[in-house]
């Protein structure tokens, strides 16, 4: 599916959908949050103790299973990796850890500007700085190298866990922890959360949506397809979110946000510059990983434990702003993902083999 | 004019695409085989040839595609 009507429609029901998980209870301009949702996974599993956000976020669990479901269906699943599997973990961490700073992924951003935190603007100027940038890598033949066929049972990984952490949620054993109060306490019914996960899952993967190759292919190749599922999205939760009566506009006082102007634009500048050496933004990833991707799988383990590691060295944001730790680790961030971009890009020219003479 | 391959087999988005654009943009017309293995690349890279004025036309060969582009 990649037509222009397959793009607008997926956004449209992203749009909406997390305009209407708000109101079903998620937390307020976090109706759908990658990031924040693998953290409250991560809480919930108790790799961090922030007792604010911790909860096995059924949403996460649909995105995986539901790409896994259509993908097997359409016969596009298939276990590949070997591509730099370990870097990509690292590159995971560093985008959650940008993410959490601004308090979103670059789809709780686009939420967030459809509610009326303008502090969303800085963060969409720093992630577009940081896809800039990545871009440039990618022009001088930055590469993470090829990914090949691996033994199937690899690929089955990520949909097993999806489906353990589902069975996890629901028997609620005591060693895993449910927020009573803050962002993890708000949740939308299991139902409903699962459902629009899947949902999202069948259509993300179908219409390759991703938040980054949006601004990205832009600047790189003149091409708006993928903005304009940006676009889709951010027009249809704007206008549930006024429906609903969920749209308050300011940059004070805005929910699950601080209007630290540097730290938003850093921090995403961070996410969004990781986000194209990986090849795809957070939601990007999770498909990937259900699809049978498993440098994507590694990718959003990266992801969960950059998480683990935020909270618990108090890396993350909060509404009172970013502490020395996390301006700390987003500038360790920018400095170490902008080493790792020209030294690839070095190595990758070195590889460069004489019958593919296409790097120029 | 010389045939040119471009093997992005194995490269994540969006490799295949930059890989395929330099290669044009090298090139000017001509033929051009592009060897893909994912079918977002298979599009992306037919999208992209169709874009730039080529005709395209791709030839399934498990688990590879194998895209012409002419011009």
């Amino acid at each position: 599916m990649g037509d222009r009507k397959g793009i607008i429609a997926t956004g449209a029901v992203i749009g909406t959908l997390a305009a209407l998980l708000v109101k079903w209870g998620n937390p307020a301009n976090m109706g759908i949050c990658v990031a924040c949702f693998i953290r409250d996974i991560a809480g919930g599993l108790g790799l961090h103790r922030a007792g604010a956000v911790q909860y096995i976020r059924p949403e996460i669990i649909g995105f995986i299973l539901g790409a896994f479901i259509i993908s097997k269906a359409t016969k596009e699943f298939r276990a590949t990796g070997g591509s730099s599997p370990l870097m990509r973990f690292v590159l995971g961490m560093f985008v959650m850890i940008g993410a959490l700073v601004f308090l979103g992924c670059p789809l709780r951003m686009i939420l967030r500007l459809a509610g009326g935190d303008w502090n969303a603007i800085l963060g969409i100027a720093g992630f577009a700085v940081g896809i800039i940038l990545g871009t440039q890598f990618l022009k001088k033949g930055f590469t993470l190298g090829r990914a090949t066929e691996q033994q199937k049972a690899n690929g089955y990984i990520l949909p097993v866990f999806a489906t353990v952490l589902f069975i996890l949620l629901v028997a609620s054993p005591s060693f895993i922890f449910f927020s009573e109060s803050g962002p993890g306490a708000a949740r939308a019914p299991l139902v409903l959360a699962l459902g629009a996960g899947l949902v999202v899952g069948v259509l993300a993967q179908r219409s390759r949506i991703c938040m980054v190759g949006g601004i990205r292919d832009l600047y790189l190749i003149k091409d708006s397809h993928l903005l304009l599922g940006f676009i889709s999205i951010f027009v249809f939760a704007f206008i549930f979110n006024l429906y609903f009566g969920n749209f308050n506009p300011g940059f004070l006082g805005q929910p699950a946000a601080h209007n630290d102007g540097l730290w938003n634009f850093l921090g995403m500048a961070l996410a969004g510059l990781g986000s194209v050496m990986l090849g795809g933004c957070p939601l990007r990833q999770t498909i990937l990983a259900g699809e049978g991707n498993i440098d994507a799988g590694i990718t959003f383990l990266g992801l969960l434990t950059g998480a683990a590691v935020a909270h618990n060295f108090g890396i993350a944001g909060s509404p009172g702003g970013v502490a020395l730790e996390g301006q700390v680790a987003v500038l360790i961030g920018l400095a170490a993902l902008t080493l790792i971009g020209f030294a690839y890009s070095a190595i990758s020219l070195g590889f460069t083999s004489s019958s593919n003479s296409a790097k120029l | 004019m010389k045939d040119f391959t471009v093997d992005a087999r194995g490269r994540a988005c969006p490799e295949p695409v930059i890989m395929t654009k330099q290669a044009i943009d090298a090139k000017g017309s001509g033929t051009l085989t592009i060897l893909v293995d994912t079918t977002v690349a298979r599009d992306n890279v037919g999208k992209l040839a169709r874009k730039m004025g080529f005709a395209v036309s791709v030839k399934a060969n498990y688990p590879d595609w194998t895209i012409t582009i002419h011009k």
